[in-house]
């Protein structure tokens, strides 16, 4: 049911998304619609300039002192997890991740999995894992259940199926659910997705389930949810599999309240969501309900990357609620699916070169204006714009080119043409002769400035210098003083 | 070298980082102003009712009435309940119509009872949250969360005495971390979904429905 | 962004930027006669060019310190160096002074020459506290386009609208998603051309359908949205808040 594992991006496949999104102007109005819909949500959660720059300094204190202390972090909530009777699993590798699960479910005798929301299992593609291996998997949540029904792959990390239209859902529950007509009626396509749902929830082996915050105190997983299906996979199989990747973990209950309060708000534009389920191990000795056994797997797979470094890494600061694709004027054109990325968006572009190393994303850091959107409504502030910048010098660096802490795929974008390029713009701009040989170039020879001027002139006029320069009018103004001056004398 | 190994040493090699102070977190709630006990129940039963809630506000003699007429109202046939003394409170004020369903040992035994044949589930609340009006269950033990979680309308009742302007007040008040029970859930609507072109429709998987009765003395009532 | 009005000077420097100077002179002189009307003595140092800020955004910072670097020799004197151009005023102001992380010595002269950087439109406003009540000419209605990063990094958006309000006969119409990007981003439009030119049709579309002309302390953005405009022959052009105000201020239509 699974789609094409989209792990490896190329370049050439990022641009002919991008052109295929561009000329698609359903899914471009889809996605403005959608867009200013979660904007507005999440300007009505954040009336008061000054709460909100507050609350957004303590959630970014709250998360680079986590990540201050992060490898103590992570064994205190291992030790305190294995306390209460979860099993904490480590995995470099989405393989390693993937095969881990599999192992449980194989000496559990499961069959069935149920799925929650959980980014970290698209990340590693675990369904299409499983699936290969006979072992039925089902998403839960709405979005990712349309998705998957669909066979592609989320659109947004929030709202999965945010490119799609009712009436788009409308016919593919009339193709792929028996029984179902075609309606364009919300609640009747919910009532549908549910019915089909309860059933497999009671029948569900395993329920593999993401994970907000982990807090290492009190060795307790955070899940954030609307639906009640996080709950439903984390409660009615007789295992539950929780997946994160290492950054999510926060030292103690009371750090993770700020974050509680940003995430909902600065992703749906909700004060709160329909729950916050803090699960503190399975099943106790006198609980009736609750899984019997209980897993964490840990995922690294690039992040200790974005970790070696202490600029990159504010990378996993991250909480995941999706404002700065929200916000993101590129991501607004392209939509999702173009990134090719499991997150795409802002939040993608600076994660995914880790992920998936620099050669296959290189194209992801340039795809942006710098505009800063995304880091002026980022919840923990993650200074995005210079994270990118950073990306770009690292994918420009010669291959070879020693440094700290190389990048998986540095110099992925290195070329000695434009090296010299950017020599050579410099050896003009930075003295005085070369630049006012260009001035006088450009302004003297302005007719025949190029008709055509590499991607600018694709969708604008192009640019012709003036007939003279500031520093010539400048000049001249000057002489004309010093004239004046002479013959007031 | 395992993964974990493998992870923890790369971590240990990374590059220092600007000290890091520890986040001073109670000192931005303190900073924030205390409702009164009547702001704190207006504010709850607002937010609440604007997430589609169903909330009444009773005294402690007429609470149990004012859920079982909710209840029949909704046409609840049967009501699980745990164990507990506002269940046993409950249980005595309700009419005929409904039958009470009691789960003694594990789901295992009860689960397609409770996914086909119950219409409604009790739980009492142990907080209010006025700041996000969420209530509060802390699941375990005589407490199952499917209870919350799995029949179509969900009965919450909380005293008004439990209530706190946010989450951070009930935290450090109750002493949350000093001993966490297997599921601690905060319940603010009934369950929801807006995953379909933004339109928000209620009832996704978990109730469709939620009742909450605030049980209140005299001056607050 | 200033916490308290600075002194008033009576000297200052000019600094044109890359794009003034080869493509939009006009408003760099118009920078220096609203300079002048205030009663300053306005300084160009000749060997100017280039903020560096084209290499820093596309990952090149070697490039951009270098130009940088040249740039900070020249503005010796102690007085205000005033921009008129709200991201090179940001990358002066903001990223100078880290270009130069590892060599201290010319990291504090940046840290100098950053402290006494100013975006033209703030400055008018905040130090200089103009008084345009007197301007004249024809009713007009324009739009107004900030640069991303003159909005966060300067405050440019307040300044130019506080500085157009005030003009008499000049109404500013707010146009949708007003605080989108226009597109421009240096390399971006270069390298990204159909994305870039997505976001800037949009952005012509809302400009277009409250003004024929707008105003902007942002030569690259101006470039970018006017020379849209006319390739697909619609008639919205862009104009330097620094010529607006000049020309208003002559009584000008
Ligand atoms: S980068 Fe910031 S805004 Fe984007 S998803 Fe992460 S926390 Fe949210």
């Amino acid at each position: 049911m699974s789609a094409q594992p989209l792990h490896f991006v190329s370049p050439a496949q990022f641009r002919g998304r991008v052109s295929e999104a561009l000329a698609d102007d359903g899914l471009r109005d889809n996605f403005r619609s959608a867009m200013n819909f979660l904007r507005d949500k999440r300007a009505s959660q954040f009336p008061d300039p000054v709460e909100t720059e507050a609350l957004r300094d303590l959630g970014e204190a709250v998360r680079k002192h986590a990540l201050a202390h992060l490898p103590a972090l992570l064994e205190k909530l291992e030790a305190n997890l294995q306390a209460r009777g979860v099993e904490v699993h480590w995995a470099d590798t989405p393989d390693e991740a993937c095969a881990l699960i599999h192992r449980i479910a194989t000496e559990a005798g499961a069959q069935r999995v149920i799925k929650g929301k959980s980014m970290v299992s698209e990340e590693v593609e675990l369904n299409h894992y499983l699936e290969a291996r006979g072992i039925d998997c089902l998403e839960s949540d709405m979005g990712e259940y349309i998705v998957q029904l669909a066979g592609e792959r989320p659109s947004h990390i929030v709202m999965p199926a945010i490119h799609k239209t009712k009436q788009d859902i409308a016919r593919l529950f009339e193709q792929k659910i028996p029984g179902a007509g075609y309606t364009e009626d919300v609640d009747a396509l919910i009532h549908t997705g549910r019915q089909v749902l309860r059933e497999r929830f009671m029948q569900a082996d395993i329920g593999i389930s993401g994970v907000n915050f982990a807090i290492a105190e009190t060795g307790t997983l955070w899940l954030v949810e609307n639906e009640g299906n996080g709950r439903l996979s984390t409660t009615v199989p007789d295992i539950h599999i929780a997946m994160m990747g290492i950054e999510k973990v926060v030292d103690t209950l009371e750090h993770a309240l700020p974050l509680a309060s940003l995430l909902p708000r600065s992703a749906t534009g909700q004060a709160a969501t329909t729950y916050f389920n803090l699960i503190t191990g399975p099943r106790r000795p006198g609980d009736q309900d609750g899984p019997r056994r209980m897993h964490l797997v840990l995922l690294d797979n690039g992040r200790s990357q974005a970790y070696a470094d202490a600029q990159l890494r504010a990378t996993l600061q991250c909480i995941r609620c999706g404002a700065c694709m929200n916000h993101c004027p590129v991501y607004a054109r392209v939509g999702g699916h173009a990134y090719g990325t499991t997150y795409p968006g802002p939040i993608g572009q600076i994660l995914s070169p880790h992920l998936l190393g620099l050669e296959a994303s290189r194209d992801l850091p340039t795809a942006s204006s710098l505009c800063g959107a995304c880091a002026e409504v980022c919840p923990v502030r993650i200074p995005i714009p210079s994270l990118l910048m950073r990306l770009r010098t690292e994918a420009n660096r010669a291959p070879g080119a020693r440094t700290a802490q190389p990048l998986a795929g540095q110099g992925a974008s290195f070329s000695l043409g434009q090296k010299l390029v950017w020599r050579f713009w410099s050896g003009i701009y930075a003295r005085t002769g070369p630049y006012r040989l260009l001035r006088w170039a450009a302004t003297r020879l302005r007719r025949w400035a190029p008709r055509r001027q590499m991607g600018w002139t694709q969708h604008r006029t192009p640019l012709v210098p003036a007939a003279r320069s500031l520093h010539d009018l400048m000049k001249a103004r000057r002489m004309a003083v010093s004239d004046r001056d002479v013959k007031k004398m | 070298m395992s993964a974990r190994d493998r992870i923890l040493a790369r971590l240990r090699a990374a590059e220092p980082g600007a000290p890091v102070a520890v986040p001073d977190v109670a000192g931005y709630y303190a900073r924030r102003s205390r409702l009164t006990a009547t702001e704190l129940l207006s504010q709850l039963c607002a937010r609440l009712r604007a997430s589609r809630a169903d909330v009444k506000v009773a005294a402690p003699d007429a609470w149990a009435s004012v859920a079982a007429e909710a209840l029949q109202q909704r046409g609840v046939r049967r009501l699980a309940l745990g164990s507990c003394a506002r269940a046993v409170t409950l249980a005595a004020a309700l009419p005929d119509t409904i039958e009470t369903v009691r789960f003694d040992g594990a789901i295992e035994g009860w689960k397609r009872a409770l996914f086909e044949t119950v219409d409604a589930g009790f739980t009492p609340a142990s907080a209010g949250i006025a700041a996000t009006g969420a209530l509060l269950l802390n699941h375990g033990g005589a407490l199952p969360r499917t209870l919350s979680l799995v029949p179509p309308v969900s009965l919450v009742c909380v005293d008004v005495h439990d209530l706190y302007d946010d989450l951070h007040h009930a935290a450090s008040v109750q002493r949350w971390a000093d001993d966490m029970p297997t599921n601690r859930v905060l319940v603010s609507s009934p369950s929801r979904t807006a995953d379909i072109q933004q339109t928000l429709a209620y009832g996704a998987h978990g109730p469709r429905e939620l009742i909450v009765v605030v049980i209140a003395d005299g001056e607050t009532a | 962004m200033h916490a308290a009005r600075p002194p008033r000077p009576d000297q200052v420097y000019l600094f044109g930027t890359c794009l003034i100077d080869l493509f939009v002179p006009e408003a760099g002189l118009d920078a220096v006669r609203l300079l002048e009307r205030e009663g300053l003595t306005v300084h160009y140092p000749q060997a100017q060019s280039c903020c560096g800020q084209p290499a820093w955004t596309s990952g090149n910072p070697d490039e951009a310190r270098r130009v940088a670097a040249a740039q900070i020799a020249l503005f010796d004197q102690p007085w205000p160096i005033v921009v008129p151009s709200g991201s090179c005023a940001g990358m002066m102001r903001h990223h100078w002074p880290a270009l130069f992380d590892d060599e201290p010595a010319l990291q504090a002269r940046a840290r100098d020459v950053a402290g006494r950087v100013h975006e033209l439109a703030g400055f008018l406003v905040e130090v200089l506290a103009v008084d345009y009540s007197g301007a004249g000419g024809e009713p007009v209605t324009v739009g107004l386009h900030t640069s991303c990063s003159a909005r966060r990094e300067m405050g440019t958006r307040v300044h130019g609208v506080q500085l157009l309000s005030a003009l008499p006969g000049v109404t500013l119409d707010t146009h949708a998603s007003e605080s989108e990007c226009c597109g421009f981003g240096g390399v971006f439009s270069l390298k990204h051309a159909d994305i870039s030119g997505a976001i800037v049709r949009d952005k012509v579309a809302s400009l277009s359908a409250v003004c024929e002309r707008f105003v902007t302390a942002d030569c690259g953005c101006m470039l970018n949205i006017t020379h849209a405009a006319e390739h697909q022959g619609r008639p919205l052009r862009g104009e330097h808040i620094a010529t607006f105000l000049r020309r208003r201020l002559e009584g000008e239509a």
